[in-house]
C-alpha cells in the first residue's frame, strides 16, 4: 500500500501506531497510519475529533506521555527513524528540525515569561549565538510575523497582546530555528474567522520563504483546501482515504470524505442547510469487527461489516479504504 | 448489594491509603463506642486506683505490669484504659463541634448566597476577616475569655469552624440559584424555603462531606492544643491532649510513655481521618482527578 | 497604584478596628479584672475604687471608647502583673518569637518546596507516595507532641539538645539574636523543628498539587515541542507557575507560625511574646491580652498585604487595583 520514500520525501510515517493504556481499555488512537510528506509541501491532516489527527503531530515529535505509547511503526525524517530515537536525540530535533504550532495561543505560551524569553529559549537550544545576535534574530522573526514595534514587544507578557498576536508570536517561535517541517495542530481553530485566515496566509508565506514542509492538523477541510498540497484523511485512527487536495475534493472516493466536503459551508448558497454526517464517532475502545464507518455510511452492505476495508488506489495518485468507493460522479 | 458493585467501592479498594484510613476511623469508632468495657479499670473511678501501681512502665519494659499494657501515671491509673476513656472525649467533641459548625455554616451560606445584599455582605466579612486569622489563635483567645469546660470548647470551635462550610455553600448556591431548574420553580411560585430545602440543598451539600470529614481531624488536634494549654478541657474530663499535658509534667524524670502514647492515639485517629478524606476527595471531585 | 494603596489602608484599618471591637466585648463580657488587682482580703469599697480607677464602673460605650482613644494615642495599658507598661513587655519578646517563627519557615520552604516538586513531578513513582505519606503524617501530628517527643529524645535520653530557653545571643544591629551564637542554634533547633513541620507538610501538598495541575498546561508541551529538557521544562517554566498557589497560602502560614509559636514557646521555655500570651491567659492578664491580639492582628494585616505585592511581582497578569 504504500511505496518506499524518495529524495524529495522530507517525511515517511509508516504503519504508525500510538495506543493509550488506559483504566478502562486500550484506545488505538493512532493505529497503523501511514503518509509521506514531500519537501516544501503541505499536507492536511483531516478528520473529526477523536479521530486520532493531534496523536499523529504528538508521536512524530516522540511528545507521547503515559499512558500513552508509540506501538510500532517507523517515523522517518530523512531515513532516521525518529520512533526509535533517543530522548537526547528527540530533543534536537524538536524546534530545530521540527516544530510545532497548537491550537489555543491563549494556552500555548508561559503566562510568566516575557515573549522574549520564550523566543529566545529556542536559539539558546538550537543555536551558538550570543544574547546580540539572538536578539535580533528574535526582532526579525517577530517582524516577519508581522508584529510591529518587535523590540519593544519583546519584554511585554503573552497577556498583553490579542489571540491572534500571540499565534503569531507561537508562529513566530516555531519558525525561529528555521525548522524543515511544521506542525500545526488546529492553528486557527481558537480564533475570530477574521483573524483564521490572516494567520493561515502568515503560516503558508513563511513556509514557502523558508522551503519547509507542514503538516496542517485539522478538522476543518475549507482550510485545508486552500492550503494543503495533499489531504490524508482520518477516522478512528486510520487512514481512510488519502490523495491531491485537488482531487479529493472535487472526487471524494471515500463515503465519509465526501461527508466532510459535504458540510463545508458553501458561501455562495448560504441559505442551504448544511449536511452533516449522522450519527457520531463509535467508542474507539471496543471497535465492531468491519468497517469502523458502517454505521454512519450509506453506502454500507453486508461485506462492510464483516471485513475491514484495505486502503487501495483508486486512481493514480488517490487510495481510500473503501469495499465501495464513490466514482466520479457518484452522490453520496 | 448495589454499592458493593459500584465504582466509588471498587475505587476504595484500591486504594491502599483508603482502606488504612478507614480502618483507623473504624478502629476508634469501637474504641468510643465499646472503650469501657474493653478494659478492668476506670481510670475516674478514684476507688479503682492503687497509688502502688504508679508510674508502672508500658509492659515490654523491665517493672511491667501485664495488667497495665502501657504502663500507668502518676495515681496508678491504667494508660490504655485513660487513653480509650480520652479519646472518647476527643471523638465527641471533634464530632459535635463538626455538625455544629456544619449546620450554622450552611444554613448561614445558603442565606448569604440566596438573598444576596447586606446579608451576604455582612456574613462574607466577617468569614473573609476570621480567615486571616488563624483558627488556633481565635479558639485560644475565646477559650481565655470563656474559661475552661467541654461546652466551652464546642462554642469555641463552632466559632471557628463554620466559616469554610458558609464560604462552600454560599458559593455553589450562587450558582446553583443561576440554574434553569431553580429559575422555574421561581416562576412556578414555590416559596423560597421550598425552593432552598428541595432544590438548593441537596445540590450544595457534596462537597461539605469532605471539609467534614477533614474537620473532624482538625477539630481533634486544635482541641488537644487548647487542652495542652490548659484553657480546654477541664482535668475532670481529660481528653487525648490533656492527658499528654499531664504526661509532660514528669517527662524531664524520663517518664515518657503517660505523654507519648495519648499522642500516637491522636496521630492514628486524625492520619485516619485524614487519609479517608483525601480519598473522599479524590473521589467527589472529579475535575482533581 | 496610590488608589489601591488608599483602598488596602482602608481595609486594614477596618479589620482593626474589629478586632478592636471584638476583643473589647469578649473581655467585657467575660471575668472581672478587677479581682486581679485588689488584694484578696480588700472591703467592697476597695474594690469599688479599684473598679473607678480602672474606669469599669462606666457605660460599655464609654470604656469603648477611651478603650479606643488610648490605644490611638499609644497608651497600651499597664500589665497587672507586671506593672509594666503592656506594649514595651510584649515588644521586648518579640524578637525572639520572630527568630523562632523565621528558622521555622525557611525551614518549612527549604524543605517542602523540592520535594513537593518532585512528589508533582512524579506522581506515581515510589519515593513521592512516600513523601506525600509523610506529609500527610505531618498535618496529622499535634506539633506541641511532636515538641515533647523530641525534647525526651534529644535532650531527656541523649543529651544533645538543650530542653528549654534560649541560650546566648549576640547583638546585631540592636537586636539580641540567637542565631549569632553557637549556643543559640542549638536551643533554637528542636523549636524550630518543631514549629515548622506543620507548615512544611502544607507547603509540600500545596507545591505537589501545583506541579501536577501545571504540568498538565499546554505550555509544558509547548516548551517540550521547543527541545527544551525535561528538567528544564519542569523547573523554568513550570516550578513558577506552579508557586502560585503556594504564595497565596505563604502569608496565611506566616501567621499559623506565629499562632502556634504560643504552643511551641509554652513548651520550650522560649522568652518569647507567644509564651507571655499564655502565662497572661493563666494570669488573666487583660491588658497584654489585648496588646498581644491587636499586636499580632497588624502584623496579619501587614503580612497580607505583603503577600499582594509578592504576588503581582510573580505574576505578571496581576495587577494591583
Amino acid at each position: 500500500m504504500t511505496t518506499a520514500p524518495t529524495d524529495t520525501t522530507l517525511l515517511a510515517v509508516r504503519d504508525l501506531r500510538t495506543w493509550f493504556h488506559t483504566f478502562s481499555g486500550t484506545v488505538k488512537a493512532v493505529n497503523g497510519v501511514s503518509f509521506d510528506i514531500g519537501k516544501g509541501e503541505v499536507m492536511g491532516l483531516v478528520g473529526e475529533s477523536g479521530g486520532g489527527k493531534s496523536v499523529v503531530g504528538f508521536s512524530i515529535l516522540g511528545l507521547i506521555d503515559s499512558p500513552g505509547r508509540i506501538m510500532g511503526g517507523q517515523i522517518l525524517l530523512d531515513g532516521e527513524d525518529l520512533a526509535q530515537a533517543s530522548e537526547d536525540r528527540l530533543r534536537q530535533i524538536r524546534g530545530r528540525e521540527i516544530s510545532m504550532v497548537f491550537q489555543d495561543p491563549m494556552t500555548s505560551l508561559n503566562p510568566l515569561h516575557t515573549v522574549g524569553q520564550q523566543m529566545d529559549e529556542v536559539l539558546r537550544l538550537h543555536t551558538d549565538l550570543d544574547a546580540a545576535d539572538r536578539r535580533t534574530a528574535c526582532i526579525e522573526m517577530l517582524e516577519s510575523v508581522g508584529i510591529s514595534r518587535a523590540a519593544d514587544r519583546l519584554g511585554a507578557y503573552p497577556h498583553q497582546f490579542s489571540g491572534g498576536m500571540r499565534q503569531r508570536v507561537v508562529i513566530a517561535i516555531a519558525m525561529l530555528a528555521r525548522p524543515r517541517l511544521i506542525i500545526a495542530d488546529e492553528p486557527t481553530t481558537a480564533l475570530d474567522v477574521t483573524i483564521q485566515s490572516q494567520i493561515l496566509k502568515l503560516m503558508r508565506r513563511q513556509i514557502a520563504d523558508k522551503g519547509a514542509s507542514m503538516i496542517l492538523i485539522t478538522h476543518d477541510l475549507a482550510v485545508v483546501s486552500e492550503m494543503a498540497d495533499h489531504i490524508t484523511v482520518l477516522y478512528c485512527g486510520k487512514v481512510v482515504e488519502r490523495g491531491r487536495t485537488r482531487d479529493l475534493i472535487e472526487t471524494p472516493a471515500h463515503p465519509y470524505t465526501r461527508g466532510l466536503i459535504d458540510s463545508i459551508p458553501d458561501p455562495a448558497n448560504r441559505h442551504a442547510r448544511l449536511k452533516q454526517i449522522p450519527g457520531t464517532v463509535p467508542d474507539i475502545r471496543n471497535l465492531p469487527k468491519g468497517c469502523n464507518f458502517r454505521d454512519r455510511c450509506p453506502r454500507a452492505q453486508a461485506l462492510c461489516a464483516e471485513e475491514e476495508p484495505e486502503l487501495r488506489p483508486q486512481n493514480a495518485a488517490q487510495w481510500a479504504a473503501c469495499h465501495y468507493p464513490l466514482m466520479p460522479g457518484d452522490s453520496a | 448489594m448495589s454499592f458493593l458493585r459500584s465504582e466509588f467501592f471498587y475505587n476504595y479498594r484500591r486504594s491502599t491509603s483508603a482502606v488504612i484510613g478507614s480502618a483507623l476511623m473504624a478502629g476508634f469508632a469501637v474504641a468510643v463506642i465499646a472503650g469501657p468495657f474493653l478494659v478492668a479499670q476506670d481510670p475516674y473511678d478514684i476507688a479503682a486506683l492503687n497509688l502502688m501501681d504508679s508510674y508502672k512502665p508500658p509492659v515490654w519494659l523491665e517493672g511491667g505490669d501485664p495488667q497495665f499494657p502501657l504502663g500507668t501515671d502518676g495515681q496508678g491509673r491504667d494508660v490504655w484504659a485513660s487513653i480509650l476513656y480520652g479519646a472518647r472525649i476527643s471523638v465527641f467533641i471533634g464530632l459535635v463541634a463538626m455538625i455544629a459548625s456544619c449546620t450554622i455554616g450552611t444554613f448561614l451560606g445558603l442565606v448569604a448566597g440566596f438573598y444576596g445584599g447586606i446579608v451576604d455582605s455582612v456574613i462574607m466579612r466577617i468569614a473573609d476577616i476570621q480567615l486571616s486569622f488563624p483558627s488556633i489563635l481565635i479558639a485560644l483567645f475565646l477559650m481565655s475569655a470563656v474559661g475552661t469546660g467541654i461546652d466551652k470548647v464546642l462554642i469555641a470551635l463552632t466559632a471557628v469552624g463554620w466559616v469554610v462550610y458558609a464560604r462552600t455553600v454560599r458559593g455553589s448556591t450562587l450558582s446553583e440559584i443561576k440554574k434553569e431548574y431553580v429559575q422555574a420553580a421561581k416562576v412556578a411560585g414555590l416559596p423560597n424555603t421550598a425552593i432552598i430545602r428541595k432544590h438548593v440543598l441537596p445540590n450544595v451539600l457534596t462537597p461539605l462531606i469532605v471539609i467534614a470529614t477533614i474537620q473532624v481531624g482538625t477539630f481533634v488536634l486544635i482541641e488537644a492544643s487548647l487542652s495542652f494549654l490548659g484553657v480546654g478541657v477541664p482535668i475532670t474530663q481529660p481528653s487525648l491532649g490533656l492527658l499528654i499535658k499531664n504526661g509532660f509534667d514528669v517527662l524531664f524524670s524520663g517518664l515518657w510513655w503517660t505523654s507519648v502514647f495519648p499522642g500516637v492515639a491522636i496521630m492514628m485517629l486524625v492520619f485516619g481521618i485524614n487519609l479517608f478524606g483525601d480519598f473522599l476527595r479524590d473521589e467527589l471531585n472529579p475535575r482533581l482527578k | 497604584m496610590l488608589g489601591y494603596l488608599l483602598k488596602r489602608l482602608f481595609q486594614m484599618l477596618l479589620v482593626l478596628w474589629v478586632v478592636s471591637l471584638v476583643v473589647f466585648l469578649m473581655m467585657s463580657f467575660t471575668g472581672d479584672p478587677v479581682f486581679m488587682i485588689v488584694p484578696i482580703d480588700a472591703t467592697d469599697s476597695e474594690i469599688e475604687q479599684a473598679r473607678r480607677i480602672l474606669g469599669l464602673d462606666k457605660s460599655l460605650p464609654v470604656q469603648y471608647w477611651i478603650f479606643i482613644s488610648s490605644l490611638l494615642q499609644g497608651d497600651f495599658g499597664q500589665s497587672y502583673v507586671f506593672r509594666q507598661p503592656a506594649m514595651a513587655l510584649i515588644l521586648e519578646r518579640m524578637p525572639a518569637t520572630i527568630e523562632m517563627v523565621v528558622v521555622a519557615m525557611v525551614l518549612a520552604v527549604v524543605v517542602a518546596i523540592p520535594l513537593g516538586v518532585y512528589a508533582g513531578a512524579n506522581p506515581n513513582g515510589r519515593l513521592s507516595r512516600m513523601i506525600m505519606a509523610g506529609s500527610l503524617l505531618g498535618i496529622s501530628l499535634p506539633g506541641f507532641w511532636v515538641g515533647m517527643v523530641l525534647i525526651y529524645l534529644f535532650a531527656v535520653h541523649w543529651g544533645i539538645f538543650p530542653s528549654s530557653g534560649r541560650g546566648d545571643t549576640a547583638e546585631v544591629f540592636g537586636l539580641r539574636i540567637s542565631l549569632a551564637t553557637w549556643d543559640g542554634w542549638h536551643h533554637i533547633a528542636l523549636p524550630a523543628i518543631t514549629l515548622s513541620l506543620g507548615t512544611m507538610a502544607i507547603l509540600l501538598r500545596m507545591t505537589r498539587a501545583g506541579m501536577m495541575e501545571v504540568a498538565r498546561q499546554d505550555y509544558m508541551k509547548f516548551a517540550r515541542a521547543k527541545g527544551a529538557t525535561r528538567h528544564d521544562v519542569l523547573y523554568k517554566h513550570g516550578l513558577k507557575n506552579a508557586l502560585i498557589p503556594v504564595v497565596t497560602i505563604f502569608g496565611l502560614q506566616l501567621g499559623d507560625l506565629i499562632a502556634f509559636a504560643t504552643i511551641t514557646e509554652t513548651i520550650f521555655s522560649w522568652p518569647g511574646m507567644g509564651k507571655l500570651l499564655i502565662d497572661s491567659i493563666y494570669r488573666a492578664d487583660r491588658p497584654v491580652i489585648v496588646v498581644y491580639l491587636m499586636l499580632v492582628a497588624l502584623i496579619f494585616v501587614v503580612i497580607n498585604f505583603l503577600v499582594d505585592i509578592i504576588y503581582t511581582l510573580i505574576d505578571p497578569r496581576i495587577t494591583l487595583k
